[in-house]
This record gives C-alpha cells, sequence and structure tokens, in this order.
C-alpha cells in the first residue's frame, strides 16, 4: 500500500533500471533484488506434469495470490521454495540466490528467513502452543526470556494470548492456523508463505487470516505467496489495506481515490501452466472463459 | 520394479538415513534431552515386557530340557544349558523382537502422522533436519537401550530357569548357579551384548525409513507401522544367523 508520493517513486524505480540511480533511490540495495524468483520450472511426477514452464516474481513487500483449481500445482510451488522438493528443470532464486542447486543442509539457511503457514496449520501435537511458536527460536539457542518476549508478541498479533499454555488439540480449526501464523511470522521472516490458510474456515475466520496477512503485508513490508482457490481471499487482499489510525490501531480501509494497491497481484494456475498474472480488476475483466467460470464458481 | 531391485533401494534408503541421522549428530545443535527422553521411553518402558519374557523363557527352557538332560545323567548342567542359550541366542532376539513390537510400530506409527499431518515438513520448513532431530534420538537410544534391555532379560531368564529348576524338578540352586558360572565365558556375554547393537540399528533404521517414507494418509500409516514390525522382526532374525557366525569366528563362542 502507498500514498500517491511513494506510488510515483515506486514507478520511478521500476522504470529506471540503472544501478545507480536505485541505489540512490532506495535505502538498502538488496530491495531491488525480488524476493523469489521462477524462471522456467518444470516438475513432472511419472508421467504427470505438475508445472510446465512457470516464471514469476515475487518482489520485496508485495503479496502474490496464486489461484487456481485443487491438485493444479499450487501447493507444489510453495513446497519448491522452500526446498522441500526440487524441479525436474529451471531456476528458483530467494533474495538472488539460486536454491535449486542446494542440498538440504544448504537450504538451513535459506528456511530461516521463510515462514510458512501450512493448510491445516501443521502444529507439533506433543508441543504446547507456546513450545509450538518458540520452535524456531529454542532451535537457534536464544535466551529464554527473549522467547518468552517473542512468543507472546507473536500470539498478541494473532490475538491468541490466552491459549498460550494449551495443546493444539484443545484448539479450533481457525485458532490452529493463527498459531501457525505466529509460529510462521516468529523470527520476523522476510518472506511468509501461506498455503491456502482459510480452506474449511467459516467466513469471519477467513476474513481474519487474511487481515493478518494484510497487516504483515502493509505494516511489515513481507514479501508473500498467498495460495488459494477462494474469491473471498483474492477480493480482501487485494482491494483492502491496514494503517494505524490517530489512536494507534490497526485499521483495515479500501483501496480508493487516495491509495492505490500495487503491491499484490494474482496469477493463476491451469493444468500446471500461468494463465493469467496482472491485478484482480484485470483479472475480474478477462474474457478468458476458464478464468470467468472459475470466479463465479462455475465448473 | 522387481522385489530384488525395490530391496536394493530400500537398503540405500535406510543406510543413507541412518549415515544422515547418525553422522549429524555431532554437529550443533545437539539434542541430548530427546536422547535422554527416548532412552526412557524405549528402556525403561519396555522393561516390563522385557524381565517377564525372559523369566518365563528361562523357565521354559529347564521345563524342557532338564527331563532330557536327566536322562542322560547330565541334569547338574542343565544351568549351563540356559544360561548360554539365553546370553548367545535367545535373549538378545527375543528381547528385539520385543522391543520390535513395542517401539518398532511406535516410532513409525508417530513419524508416519507427522509425515501425513505435514509436521516433517513444517520441522523442515522451521529450519530443523528429522533426520537429526527424530530419527537420531531414537536410533542412539535403540543402541544404548537394547544391550541394556539385553542384559535384563538374560540376568531374569537365568533366575526364572533357577525358580523352574528349584520348584519344579527340585534342584538345588547352588547347584544350577555353579553350572550358570562354569558354563559362560566372557566371549559370551560379550557376543550377547554385540548383537542387540546390531538389532537396535535394524530396528530403528527400518521404523524411521517406513515412518517417515508414509504416504496415504491414515491408511498409510497403519500399513508403515505393520511393514516396520514384520520386517524389522524378520530382519532381526535373519541378520542373527550371519551375527552368530561372525560372532563365532571372530570370538570363537559356540565352539568346542
Amino acid at each position: 500500500m502507498l500514498n500517491s508520493e511513494e506510488f510515483d517513486k515506486t514507478l520511478v524505480i521500476e522504470e529506471d533500471l540503472e544501478p545507480t540511480d536505485l541505489e540512490d533511490a532506495v535505502d538498502e540495495p538488496n530491495r531491488v533484488l525480488p524476493a523469489i524468483e521462477f524462471r522456467d520450472v518444470y516438475l513432472s511426477f511419472d508421467d504427470n506434469t505438475i508445472l510446465n514452464g512457470i516464471s514469476f516474481t515475487v518482489r520485496r513487500g508485495e503479496t502474490k495470490l496464486i489461484l487456481g483449481r485443487s491438485g493444479g500445482g499450487k501447493s507444489t510451488i510453495i513446497r519448491l521454495i522452500l526446498g522441500l522438493l526440487k524441479p525436474d528443470s529451471g531456476q528458483i532464486l530467494i533474495d538472488g540466490e539460486d536454491v535449486t542447486v542446494y542440498d538440504e543442509r544448504e537450504m538451513m539457511p535459506v528456511r530461516q528467513k521463510i515462514g510458512m503457514v501450512f493448510q491445516e496449520g501443521a502444529l507439533f501435537d506433543s508441543l504446547s502452543v507456546y513450545e509450538n511458536v518458540a520452535y524456531r527460536l529454542i532451535e537457534q539457542g536464544l535466551d529464554s526470556d527473549e522467547i518468552d518476549m517473542e512468543v507472546r508478541r507473536m500470539l498478541q498479533f494473532v490475538d491468541l494470548e490466552e491459549a498460550i499454555d494449551k495443546m493444539p488439540i484443545e484448539l479450533s480449526g481457525g485458532m490452529r492456523r493463527r498459531v501457525g501464523i505466529a509460529r510462521a511470522l516468529i523470527g520476523d521472516p522476510e518472506i511468509v508463505l501461506f498455503d491456502e490458510p482459510t480452506a474449511g474456515l467459516d467466513p469471519p475466520t477467513a476474513r481474519t487470516i487474511c487481515e493478518l496477512a494484510i497487516k504483515l503485508r502493509d505494516l511489515q513490508d513481507v514479501s508473500s505467496i498467498f495460495v488459494t482457490h477462494e474469491m473471498n481471499n483474492v477480493q480482501y487482499l487485494s482491494s483492502e489495506y491496514a494503517t494505524v489510525n490517530e489512536d494507534g490501531q490497526v485499521v483495515f480501509e479500501k483501496e480508493g481515490e487516495k491509495l492505490c494497491l500495487i503491491n499484490t497481484e494474482v496469477i493463476m494456475l491451469r493444468d500446471g501452466k500461468i494463465i493469467f498474472s496482472g491485478s484482480d480488476e484485470q483479472l475480474r475483466n478477462t474474457a478468458d472463459p476458464y478464468i470467468q467460470k472459475f470466479i463465479h464458481g462455475k465448473t | 520394479m522387481n522385489p530384488f531391485t525395490k530391496f536394493l533401494f530400500e537398503l540405500q534408503e535406510i543406510s543413507l538415513l541412518l549415515w544422515s541421522a547418525l553422522t549429524g549428530v555431532f554437529r550443533r545443535p545437539r539434542y541430548i534431552p530427546e536422547i535422554i527422553r527416548q532412552m526412557d521411553i524405549i528402556g525403561v518402558g519396555s522393561l516390563p515386557i522385557v524381565l517377564l519374557t525372559g523369566f518365563f523363557t528361562g523357565g521354559v527352557l529347564i521345563l524342557q530340557t532338564f527331563p532330557t538332560l536327566e536322562y542322560y545323567g547330565i541334569h547338574n548342567e542343565a544351568g549351563r544349558s540356559v544360561a548360554t542359550s539365553l546370553i548367545r541366542e535367545l535373549g538378545p532376539v527375543l528381547t528385539a523382537l520385543m522391543v520390535s513390537g513395542r517401539i518398532g510400530s511406535a516410532i513409525s506409527a508417530e513419524l508416519g502422522s507427522m509425515v501425513v499431518s505435514q509436521q516433517i515438513d513444517a520441522m523442515r520448513a522451521l529450519g530443523t533436519d528429522p533426520h537429526k532431530k527424530l530419527v537420531a534420538p531414537r536410533v542412539l537410544a535403540l543402541i544404548i537401550m537394547l544391550p541394556l534391555l539385553t542384559v535384563a532379560a538374560d540376568i531374569f531368564g537365568i533366575v526364572g530357569g533357577g525358580v523352574s529348576a528349584s520348584y519344579i524338578f527340585d534342584q538345588d540352586l547352588n547347584v544350577f548357579l555353579n553350572s550358570v558360572r562354569n558354563g559362560i565365558t566372557s566371549n559370551d556375554l560379550l557376543g550377547g551384548v554385540i548383537k542387540p547393537i546390531f538389532f537396535g540399528l535394524i530396528i530403528g533404521g527400518i521404523a524411521c525409513h517406513k515412518g517417515l517414507s508414509t504416504t496415504g494418509g491414515t491408511v498409510g500409516v497403519g500399513r508403515s507401522t505393520i511393514n516396520a514390525v514384520v520386517l524389522s522382526s524378520i530382519w532381526v532374525i535373519i541378520f542373527d544367523f550371519f551375527l552368530a557366525k561372525a560372532i563365532q569366528s571372530i570370538l570363537g563362542v559356540g565352539i568346542i
């Protein structure tokens, strides 16, 4: 989310790719590197082609919504980014590093800067909410006071402080997803991947999850991929932004004349290929009958 | 894929899994509390069933062999026959089979459930190596605890044999114990402790591999658990033959 002045500045950065000018224009030279980049990625299992020449980039602070039918390779993209799968060919770059050539040990530091929200939360059953959220920091050997402070901050972010001592089995589906988000966000990762985080949730809870993703995008400058097949999620994420009002509270507003959301884009997959890439308005106005059927829930 | 090729692939995967897990033990972070927790679950948790198995195996060995030994007039050597059978073969194998049933199934089911609920993926996504965090502590705990459990089973087996000889066949307990003492050598004891180390490796490797390669949801977890128990039990028995031969050749155990 940008105001008009920042919007103009971003356009200048995007249009003029001279390195020297870019360094002047932004504080961090790394900002010009995409957070995630797919270059002509192919993946198949036996004779079944899952991804067929996928290329896209996720800029810093951008949310990329990946739409598509179930089994269309959306979650596979996320697994490839994390190095849980390796592509048959093509390159996947995280912060400019080609992770396709990395082995399991080399992937570990890359994974440290990525937060992942799984479809069902994927919480560790044998650990409490506190231990689940603190997991990454405990593994890193941080001081217990620091861990405690961070865990409480994250649980406050997802509005689940009261569940700190509960076990995952005691939580509802929505609460599990929110704990999953808190666990993904601890350690302030630069990239967050959402794998259908609202699947099977009631609309208000799904809305809460989307609001968390919007807050991350607009208030914490996190780059993210949000895999979904629900059009409600697309509507929330591509038409609303989070801001802090005069009372210091986070509020969500619709984009309009005052502000234009340029940090959210939609891509749509079909049979392992990207058939659409652009804004939500462009998606809704496309003439492609497959996309129109998908948007309107027809088979 | 033909069964032999499949077997070779599985063997390769289990070997790589064990290699990756056990070499990871020397790198930070080290999961010492997890190793101790697994030792408690595997060792202390399995103690009652292992002791019971040992006690009644020793008892039944006397029950079956004493009349034959008595027929040949060598019933004073009953303690020796029980002790050598238990320490060389039955103690290690029966303990491994009991642990395979109890722990092999538990490991496979636990890891399998973690796979199907994406907990293993979550662990990797959070920057943790599951081989190091989950496999290594379990395999190490099995390697450490199985020899100790075997020793406990051997002792209770000899006690069971003594009780059986004394109460059923009215043999003097001192005669029985003397026969035990004269019958076993330090190489018997060494061989009896070496075997469970390998059995621990087999049970841990197969159970962890089967658990981590679970596919097909909860039905797959059940299938992995069954495969883990069946395969580890069979391989314990097969490997026992080759180990017995190797120990015989190297330590001279059982050669008169």
